[in-house]
């Protein structure tokens, strides 16, 4: 294992003075982002579901669960972290495969792993295990990588996108695919070759339409990229979503008082379209400040990545803080109608649990990489 | 890292901090972007949408299309749209949905069933879609809930159409039936088009021409009060109803097969070897497919999938049988047309028979033997040794291309869902799924119809068609003919034409079919006693073992269980000279195929050439 220069530092003295926040290698601008963009999230919510106290307490309960998994995840120390990866990687493409095999059996889609005493979801575990991995291999040898490494790297990214995808889980195995790319380009893919992929897609792309797909596939990519020509379907959902937003104008209509949303016109209110209840209810005002949380949760990231000591945790700290991001765009994106509808959630704040907990793991993984840093000399 | 220059750090550094960055500028310009487009949404255009949201009062509805009806080749009703009632819930209307089950239970018989049912498909729709409770309600039910409907805010009774199968069991192995549509299949139906089905073809004809039978969903736009209540439609584009399918099986033929087997199971297949038209498929004992329209009751499910008869198991699709000795007629026909053996080569049939060099004895089922037997003799009384000693001659290689050639050891591709394609042996394929050698033993075995050899009563019908016609090869067929949404009459579907069987020579082919006609014709044949004046059968018996005997036990019908007894099989067309139905009959633990099998053939064969109109030559 190789290590930093700083190694001749045999202390791990925390750069932050003693505190209850310092003691649990909390970090206090992520925590208070995190806890007001939940807190945003469950005031929505209780207007999204129709004023139901009960779905309320559930996300809170979930919520619960996603601050102690990041308490958790934050006293691990980065290199233990590191030495992980591999195992949580090949643990994870096992379970992946496993679930296929169980989906086979079971002759039905398949996403969970049941065992026994409690159900588990193995590409929620690959959506951190894959940039964990990555950012492991690709921290090995001196960046930037070698056409071999970056190959292998490459090949590391497809194999559980490939097993997501076929699960099947469009959404999930777009947002796994997307971490290990930002890992790659954190650690300084060139811009020739990501440029040459880019140009590289446009064929592919008309080889998997021509041969690679079935009708119902080729209409509903057509319907993914354009909504209105299905007008019952997803093009219904983005009429109705953008009238709730326009609706809302810059004060919005009031807490509670949206009337797209409590007249049952706009679908998926409290998941994937929730966004459009807010924007209704509070305007481009409450729009303007749940963007500027999510904002300042990003930079916040970043700030963390940029400070980070050794590679591996520049990498994954920035690659995790990009597939945050990455959610919030692709949701609004979808609510405002600029984005295809493709199933992802608002991060923190749409109702459903199983992305929550993985969300609030990553800060925590965040938070541990910027309060076991090490004091360097200067 | 052993030995590799040390990692330049502070150019990593520099390059890291530079991606960073470029994120950063990309992340800070891409939520301007969103921020920019929520500010012209909701500032800029606010007056545009402010304006639709007070006028939102426009719902879209998709409207479901009429499934398409499906007719036997005489025009009798075999699938047809019932309308019922059922009461539905959406439970984003009921404000206390437990108690309002609960209510509803006073009033009506609703069965714990429902209420499971109920919640299931609770699980898998959208909190806004109306779900059944209740369905198939009596005039005397609706009335009573309409009564009583303003104390249920979010129950209506909803009127509708359902499959319905006039001849019940009776076409149950044909027609299979619909279903509610399932997780599984959502992910591979056009969701648009079935916004308004509930229903899917699960198996059997409703399945395979789903595509057809289905329809095009319709849309409605419709003007809600600020319940949700539909006030008026404002504009319809109406739903495309599906085509109606017209069978070639004939309803009659397959209501005297089933009559025809008594308390007895098995399956019969019918086709016509002009053309490939299937005229009958059996499978006894049936089921009822109304029982699966509107989801079936798990206990009665259970007692049908755990009850010994196994009603559900399409015996005539996918029943794996040993031919037994009705592949007789085609190894001869491969003996001759290979040129192995000329017609008139005898064998002396000693009641048993040898491979050189070994000792263990193949049995004929004539202890005492037929003495010289020469292939037609062989066919007509069905020796053994005589096809022992062709297969031995032809060897499994020849034979298995030979009888490849019919449809053996592949499916048919007949248009009905979920068919088998039996098991025709091979060398290779023992190799493949055994990993073992080919020995000489089975191909004797293999020769007289038994061992791997497994084949579907389809299959024998088909190929017994294709041997009757002299190699003239059709896709077996049950759709006749299709009537689409804005046709007058109905088109007739093609027959399904393949290339023929080639005929080394005619004769090869006549010798075999006289020998077939000798075991109905001939004083010793095995099928004598179904001989018929009013026209000509060619055919063959089978017994298909269950039971291994020892080598030097004997068979003894008291002794052994009834589901351990023999396979009844027969093959059998007519009229000879210019076929117009090919039959196989296999009947379970029948015991010998003349006896039991045939009669059943018999039967059909008289009803379709006999009791229906004969068409214009």
């Amino acid at each position: 294992m190789i290590s930093p220069p700083s190694s001749i530092l045999t202390q791990s003295d925390p750069v932050r003075p003693q505190g209850l926040l310092a003691g649990l290698h909390l970090d206090l601008p992520l925590l208070t982002g995190l806890l007001l963009l939940s807190g945003f999230g469950l005031v929505i919510l209780y207007s999204a579901s129709g004023e139901s106290l009960a779905q309320v307490q559930r996300q809170g309960i979930r919520m619960g669960v996603g601050l102690i998994a990041m308490v958790m995840l934050a006293q691990i120390p980065p290199p233990v972290l590191r030495r992980w990866s591999p195992w949580l990687f090949g643990g994870g493409a096992l379970m992946l495969v496993a679930v296929l095999a169980v989906g086979e059996m079971g002759k039905g889609a398949q996403r969970w792993l049941d065992l026994g005493f409690f159900r588990f979801q193995p590409s929620e575990l690959v959506k951190i295990a894959v940039p964990m991995m990555l950012a492991w291999f690709l921290a090995e040898k001196p960046l930037p990588a070698s056409w071999g490494r970056t190959l292998a790297a490459g090949a590391l990214i497809v194999v559980p996108v490939l097993l997501i995808a076929k699960q099947p889980d469009l959404g999930t195995s777009l947002l796994v695919g997307a971490a290990g790319l930002f890992v790659l380009f954190l650690a300084g893919l060139s811009w020739r070759l990501i440029a040459s992929l880019a140009v590289l897609t446009v064929p592919a792309a008309w080889v998997l339409w021509q041969w690679g797909m079935h009708a119902y596939q080729r209409n509903r990519v057509l319907t993914f990229l354009d909504p209105e020509r299905d007008p019952l379907g997803a093009g219904y959902h983005i009429i109705q979503s953008k009238i709730a937003i326009g609706s809302g104008g810059l004060y919005g209509k009031g807490w509670l008082n949206g009337t797209q949303s409590h007249l049952e016109f706009l679908p998926e209110r409290t998941t994937d379209f929730i966004l459009a209840v807010a924007a209704e209810e509070f305007g481009f005002n409450g729009v303007a400040l749940l963007l500027a949380l999510y904002l300042f949760l990003v930079l916040r990231g970043l700030y963390i990545a940029s400070h980070a000591q050794d590679t591996y945790s520049r990498l994954l700290a920035g690659a995790l803080t990009l597939v945050f991001f990455l959610y919030l765009f692709v949701n609004a994106g979808m609510v405002a109608g600029i984005l295809p509808v493709v199933g992802v959630p608002l991060p923190l704040v749409s109702y459903g649990g199983t992305s929550l907990v993985t969300l609030m793991a990553s800060f925590g993984i965040l938070m541990s990489i910027h309060t076991h840093r090490k004091l360097l000399p200067t | 890292m052993s030995g590799l220059p040390l990692k330049d750090y502070s150019r990593e550094g520099r390059l890291f901090k530079q991606r960073v960055t470029q994120a950063a500028v990309a992340v800070a310009l891409l939520c301007g972007a969103l921020g920019f487009r929520f500010f012209s949404l909701q500032v800029l255009e606010h007056e545009h949408y402010i304006t639709l949201s007070r006028d939102n009062r426009v719902k879209l509805q998709p409207l479901p299309p009429t499934r398409g009806l499906i007719f036997d080749r005489n025009g009798v009703l075999l699938a047809q749209n019932l309308p019922t009632h059922s009461l539905e819930i959406t439970p984003e209307l009921v404000p206390d949905l437990e108690r309002t089950i609960e209510r509803l239970a006073q009033l009506l018989p609703i069965q714990e069933e429902d209420i499971a049912r109920f919640h299931r498909l609770r699980q898998q729709r959208r909190r806004f879609d109306s779900i059944p409770l209740r369905v198939r309600l009596t005039p005397r039910e609706v009335a009573r809930f309409s009564v009583n409907r303003h104390l249920f805010p979010g129950a209506d009774i909803q009127a509708k159409l359902l499959r319905n199968y006039p001849m019940g069991a009776d076409t149950a192995h044909v027609l299979g039936y619909v279903g509610r549509i399932n997780e599984r299949e959502l992910q591979t139906i056009d969701v648009s088009n079935y916004a308004g089905s509930t229903h899917i073809g699960k198996n059997g004809v409703e399945r395979y021409y789903e595509s057809r039978l289905h329809g095009t969903v319709g849309v409605q736009q419709v003007e809600v009060n600020v319940l949700g209540r539909v006030i008026r439609v404002l504009e319809e584009q109406p739903p495309i109803p599906g085509s109606d399918l017209y069978l070639s099986i004939d309803a009659g033929l397959q209501k005297e097969a089933l009559e025809a087997f008594g308390e007895e199971s098995g399956a019969a297949v019918a086709i016509d070897p002009q053309n490939g038209e299937v005229l009958a498929l059996v499978s006894k004992p049936g089921y009822d497919p109304n029982l699966f329209v509107e989801g079936i009751p798990l206990k009665t499910y259970r007692a049908l999938q755990h009850s010994p008869d196994k009603p559900l198991f399409n015996r005539a699709l996918r029943g794996s049988y040993p031919p037994g000795s009705t592949i007789k007629p085609f190894v001869g026909l491969a003996g001759l047309e290979t040129g192995t053996v000329g017609a008139t080569h005898r064998k002396y049939c000693p009641g048993f028979y040898r491979l050189p060099n070994h000792s263990h004895r193949y049995r004929d089922w004539k202890k005492t033997g037929h003495g010289s037997t020469d292939l037609s003799k062989a066919i007509v009384q069905s020796c053994d040794v005589y096809f022992y000693d062709l297969a031995y001659q032809l060897g499994i290689d020849r034979m298995h291309d030979y009888l490849g050639q019919f449809g053996f050891g592949k499916p048919t591709e007949v248009d009905i869902s979920g068919e088998l394609g039996g098991l025709l042996p091979s060398r290779e394929w023992k190799q493949r799924s055994r990993r073992a050698p080919w020995y000489p033993g089975e191909t004797l075995i293999v020769g007289i119809g038994q061992g791997y050899f497994l084949a579907t009563p389809l299959q024998l019908a088909h190929a017994t068609a294709v041997l009757a016609s002299g190699g003239k090869r059709f896709t077996p067929q049950v759709a006749a003919a299709e009537r689409g949404p804005l046709q007058a009459a109905p088109l007739a579907v093609p027959p399904a034409m393949q290339p023929p069987v080639p005929v080394a020579e005619a004769e090869h082919w006549r010798d075999v079919i006289d020998a077939m006609v000798g075991v109905i014709e001939a004083p010793r044949g095995t099928a004598r006693h179904i001989r018929s004046d009013a026209y000509r059968i060619g055919g063959k018996t089978g017994t298909a073992q269950v039971f291994t005997v020892g080598q030097d036990e004997e068979y003894e019908v008291e002794k052994i269980a009834k589901s351990m007894r023999d396979h009844a099989l027969f093959v059998a067309f007519a009229p000879v000279d210019k076929p117009r139905i090919a039959v196989a009959v296999v009947v379970e633990n029948g015991g010998h195929g003349g006896a039991v099998a045939a009669p059943i053939a018999k039967v059909m064969m008289d009803y379709y050439l006999l009791e229906t109109a004969v068409p214009d030559a």
